[in-house]
This record gives structure tokens, C-alpha cells and sequence, in this order.
């Protein structure tokens, strides 16, 4: 087996014992990169500067002693964090040149481990699959006609590839479950601001959580400690204690209650075999202990119209800085600074970025604003209120993660409406802000499906605890990579 | 809700967003799509509801109020398309 193959923990353990060091496990990586170049999976790839880090680690850290989990450990992140000195593009043309003066804290705190490349995405993070990206879509590696899903693409196809060993992406409102789901891993969203947003290109900052993909769910309990955290440059991150995630995986269900909300399990579009995979994984986790509940989400069908316009008002308002002014895409062949203005955003903008900042502008504009942009905002309320009810009665919630599997490249690119459809059983938990863990449950002909893990603000814990027993009992899923 | 070419170039105008001239049909087709979906939203008595923009309960967070001197100001400006000496350029605003 070759070292990209593997989990952290188990590299972790290889080089504590001296068996192999950093850049054994880089170099498998960089060769794995160079296999799968035709997935798209990079915009910026990091081998040299990868190599000399690594070469670094195993002299000056690993060889004098005790190290975190994360030392040595080749990673991936989505284009959309900032990073010192290199390229960080946004999946946009309008950042095709832009090198940040500074890192994200995301990059700060993973500073001992090992980055390879900056990962492909949806423009701006704005998609849902992969798609809207200025650089082209990243093709799933189990099906290279179809996608990976979005807005993480890149991130999701590094790791199901076995080019990265962990990658860190954005959810907003599914851009990392959706796509760990399409492609067969672990996506674990947080809670609202467990982990610091500083650095990170924002798309509409109330939902926007910086979100992770392993190989399992040990890897995501490692990964997630890591992250989490208060930040002073993140006034939205929390005083919340940072839970030791690891302890919660050497515990069973006993006792643990699971709620199953229909709302979740019906509907135009939701594919039957897919259900009936969750279903089969509930009675996995019935076996295990836990007790099963029907409960109910009654806003659960209203989310999407309010997400659409809550995530499009503040898109319109967070890319009002992309004026060809500062940095950036710049066209100054106009007259005056309104042209610079109009013609540099109509130039470096896609298609997805530019409807949302209309629906965004017009659901915000003076006469609109009660009906849209506050009626989704009083929506996104009941929304919330649905998630605690709900939890005043079960440690979680068990939902399929999307309505189907990975979809073709194409198939939705023309249809908005239905393309924002494939979020429509992540969408509420982002607009509750609670913590949601995407599993791989089964697949259908060699196309992953993934379980979603729902639980209550800061209970990160719990839903690793759910996601690794389930884990551990559900077995190998028969997948094959085709790259 | 109904989005004409003229109302799209309109919201565009004032999102400071230039469009090329053949898409103001289709942007104005997929406003008009999303809003009318959107229009489910007034299915739902929120009579007595409040909005909800932050969703942990924090408000008001500030940090201490010091200045922190970061030199990066080369690295800001080798960012800029236009500058002169240590200033962002700008062309006339009329």
C-alpha cells in the first residue's frame, strides 16, 4: 500500500516508530498528483516548496522527540484561503493574480503539517458542483463524466483520489458534506464559528464555516481539535471550550437517541435507492444500541427559498470590494472610475456570481426588503427552532446527505433553480449554524452515497461518536477508482 | 415576481455590475425563476417572529481597541493595479 493511501492516524503511528518519515509520505503524494491530473483537482500545486517543508519536519521536529498528530502530514486546501505568497485565486479570473500579504489562521495552525496545493472550486465558492470554477470543473474520480460536487470540488477529489491526506475546505450551506457524499469521504461542518474564519475569501459571512474532509472519522475528531477554536481576528468564533473529539470515539450507542425526520426521506427528486441506503444504515445504528425516533422539521421545505436569498443579500454585499480598485482584475480602458467599476467586475465575474449579487441587490433594495431578504430572515428563525425542538428530544438527527448521487457534468449547469435543489437537505443546517458530519453509508453503480449527522450547537463530539461506531460496523464499500 | 430587462439593468447599475448586453435576457429569466419560487416564503405566518442573523447568540464582540503596525504595506501595494508612490491611483470620478 502506498503511504497516500493511508489515514492520519495511521501515518501518525508509522513515523512516531521511525518506519518512514515526511517526505516518504510527500513524495507518494506528489506522485499521486501527477496521476490524476486529469480530475482538475489543483488550480496551484505546492511540490517543491512541499518537499523542502518536509525535509524541514523530519530534521528539526521529528527527530528530537514527541510530536502533534498533524507534524509530517501532507494536507490540501480549497483556493478560497488565504495564503501568504501564493496564489489564491477563489476559483475566480477576478483573483487570477492575487497573492495575499498573510495567512489564514486555518494555514497558521496547521503549520506543522505539510501543504501540497491549493484546490480547485466554484468561483467564490458560490455552486453546488463544481462547475462555476473560472479554471474548469474537477471531474469525479469515480466517474470522470460526472461531477464531484461543489463548492469544495477540489478538496473532495484530493482526498477520494488519495492526492492529499486530509483537506480543509467552506460550507455554507453543503459545499463540504455535499461533496464529501459525491465522492465517497468524510465531510465534517462544525458548528457556526467553532473554527476561525480569518483569511478566508467570504461569500456570505452568517453561514460561511470552515469545514473539513478525511479518509474517516478519526481523522476528522484529529483534524477538527486542531481547527477549532477562539480567535481574536474572528469575532464570530466563540469562548467554547474545544472538546478532546478523540475521547468521544471509544464510545457506543447505548442510550443514544436518533431522530429520523420525514421531511428528509420524501420529495420530487430524492432518488428511491438512496433512502432506501439510509434506511438500512438506521437499522446499522439500531443494532448498535441506539434508539430510533420518527420526529418532524415542518420549515424543512422553505429552506432553500430562504437560504437563497439570506446567502445572496450578503454575497451582494461581501463582493462589493472586487472593484478593480485595490487588488485584483483591473480593466482601466474606460474614461472614468464608474467604468473601472462596471467593466472590471463584468469581465471577471462568472454567470452564478453576477445572479446572485442582482438577487442579492434587489432582495435588499428599498421596497423589497420586508418581503424578501427579513421575511428569509424570520424564516431562518423557525428554521432554527425546528433544529431545537427537535433536540429537546434526540441527541441527533439521521438524513442522506443529498437527494441523489454525483450527477453529470452539464446536466444542471442551465437550470439555476434546479442546481440549488441539490442542496436542499444541507441547507438547514447551515441556517441553524449546527454541526453536520457527511458519512459514506453505500454506493450505487460505483457512485457514493453519503449519511448526514445532525446535532446541536457545539456537539461536534457526539455526532463523531454516532459517525465512527456506524463506521466501524458498516464495513468496505465496494468502490473503484477510475484514475 | 416578474424581472424586466429594463428592472435587471437596474439592480445591475446599482450593484455596480456591468452585463454583457445578449445576457440581460437570460439574467432577467432566472431572477424572475427564483424569485417566483422565493414567493413560498409568504406561505409562512411570521407574525411575532424575530429575524435571525447570528445564530450562536454572540453580539457586540470587540477586541481591545490598539493599534498594531503589520508591514505589509509593499506587499498591499504589489497588489494594486494602479499606484504611485506609496498611494492606490484612482481615475476622475467625473
Amino acid at each position: 500500500m502506498n503511504l497516500n493511501e493511508k489515514t492520519i492516524h495511521e501515518l501518525h503511528d508509522l513515523l512516531k516508530s521511525k518506519k518512514i518519515s515526511a517526505l516518504d509520505i510527500t513524495k507518494d503524494v506528489i506522485k499521486r498528483m501527477e496521476e490524476i491530473e486529469g480530475l482538475n483537482v489543483f488550480i496551484t500545486e505546492t511540490k517543491k516548496a512541499a518537499l523542502k517543508k518536509a525535509e524541514y519536519i523530519d530534521n528539526e521536529i521529528i527527530s528530537k522527540g514527541d510530536f502533534p498528530k498533524l507534524t509530517g502530514i501532507p494536507f490540501s486546501i480549497k483556493d478560497n484561503f488565504c495564503t501568504k505568497g501564493i496564489k489564491t485565486t477563489a476559483g475566480s479570473k477576478m483573483l487570477e493574480n492575487y497573492l495575499p500579504p498573510f495567512d489564514a489562521t486555518s494555514i497558521t495552525k496547521l503549520d506543522e503539517a505539510i501543504l501540497v496545493g491549493k484546490t480547485n472550486l466554484d468561483e467564490f465558492a458560490m455552486g453546488s458542483s463544481g462547475e462555476n470554477s473560472a479554471y474548469g470543473p474537477t471531474k469525479n474520480p469515480y466517474d470522470l463524466t460526472r461531477v464531484t460536487g461543489g463548492t469544495s470540488s477540489g478538496s473532495a477529489a484530493a482526498l477520494a483520489s488519495g492526492s492529499s491526506i486530509f483537506t480543509v475546505g467552506t460550507d455554507t450551506g453543503g459545499s463540504v458534506r455535499q461533496p464529501a457524499g459525491f465522492c465517497g469521504v468524510v465531510g465534517l461542518k462544525p458548528t457556526y464559528g467553532r473554527i476561525s474564519r480569518y483569511g478566508v475569501i467570504a461569500m456570505a459571512s452568517s453561514l460561511d464555516t470552515i469545514s473539513l474532509f478525511t479518509k474517516d472519522v478519526e481523522d476528522a475528531a484529529i483534524v477538527l481539535k486542531e481547527l477549532a477554536g477562539n480567535d481574536v481576528n474572528d469575532q464570530t468564533t466563540p469562548d467554547v471550550k474545544v472538546d478532546d473529539y478523540e475521547k468521544f470515539l471509544k464510545k457506543d450507542l447505548k442510550g443514544i437517541k436518533l431522530g429520523v425526520p420525514k421531511e428528509y426521506f420524501t420529495g420530487e427528486g430524492v432518488d428511491k435507492e438512496v433512502i432506501r441506503n439510509i434506511e438500512k444504515s438506521i437499522t446499522v445504528l439500531n443494532g448498535l444500541g441506539a434508539e430510533i425516533i420518527k420526529v418532524s422539521l415542518p420549515h424543512t421545505d422553505y429552506a432553500i427559498a430562504a437560504y437563497y436569498l439570506i446567502m445572496s443579500s450578503e454575497v451582494s454585499s461581501n463582493m462589493s470590494r472586487y472593484d478593480g480598485i485595490k487588488y485584483g482584475f483591473s480593466d482601466q480602458s474606460g474614461k472614468d472610475l464608474l467604468s473601472v467599476y462596471l467593466d472590471s467586475r463584468k469581465k471577471a465575474l462568472g454567470k452564478e456570481v453576477k445572479r446572485r449579487i442582482m438577487l442579492g441587490t434587489f432582495s435588499l433594495s428599498h421596497g423589497y426588503y420586508d418581503k424578501y431578504y427579513a421575511q428569509a430572515q424570520k424564516v431562518r428563525t423557525l428554521v432554527k427552532q425546528d433544529f431545537e425542538k427537535v433536540f429537546d428530544q434526540v441527541d441527533a438527527l439521521i438524513t442522506p446527505t443529498s437527494p441523489t448521487t454525483a450527477f453529470k457534468i452539464g446536466e444542471k449547469v442551465n437550470d439555476p433553480l434546479a442546481m440549488y435543489m441539490a442542496d436542499v437537505f444541507t441547507v438547514p443546517a447551515s441556517l441553524a449554524g449546527v454541526p453536520a458530519i457527511c458519512v459514506p453509508s453505500g454506493q450505487k453503480n460505483n457512485l457514493p452515497i453519503g449519511m448526514q449527522i445532525i446535532g446541536p450547537h457545539f456537539s461536534e463530539g457526539k455526532i463523531i461518536q454516532i459517525a465512527h461506531a456506524f463506521e466501524q460496523k458498516r464495513g468496505k464499500i465496494d468502490l473503484s477508482l477510475k484514475v | 415576481m416578474k424581472i424586466t430587462k429594463e428592472q435587471t439593468k437596474k439592480i445591475a447599475a446599482l450593484a455596480r455590475l456591468g452585463l454583457v448586453e445578449k445576457n440581460v435576457v437570460s439574467y432577467s429569466k432566472d431572477l424572475s425563476a427564483i424569485l417566483d419560487y422565493a414567493e413560498k416564503l409568504n406561505e409562512v405566518d411570521t407574525k411575532n417572529v424575530e429575524t435571525t442573523s447570528q445564530v450562536t447568540g454572540l453580539s457586540n464582540v470587540k477586541r481591545p481597541d490598539e493599534v498594531k503596525q503589520k508591514e505589509i504595506t509593499k506587499e498591499i501595494l504589489d497588489n494594486t493595479p494602479l499606484s504611485k508612490d506609496d498611494f492606490i491611483k484612482v481615475k476622475n470620478v467625473f
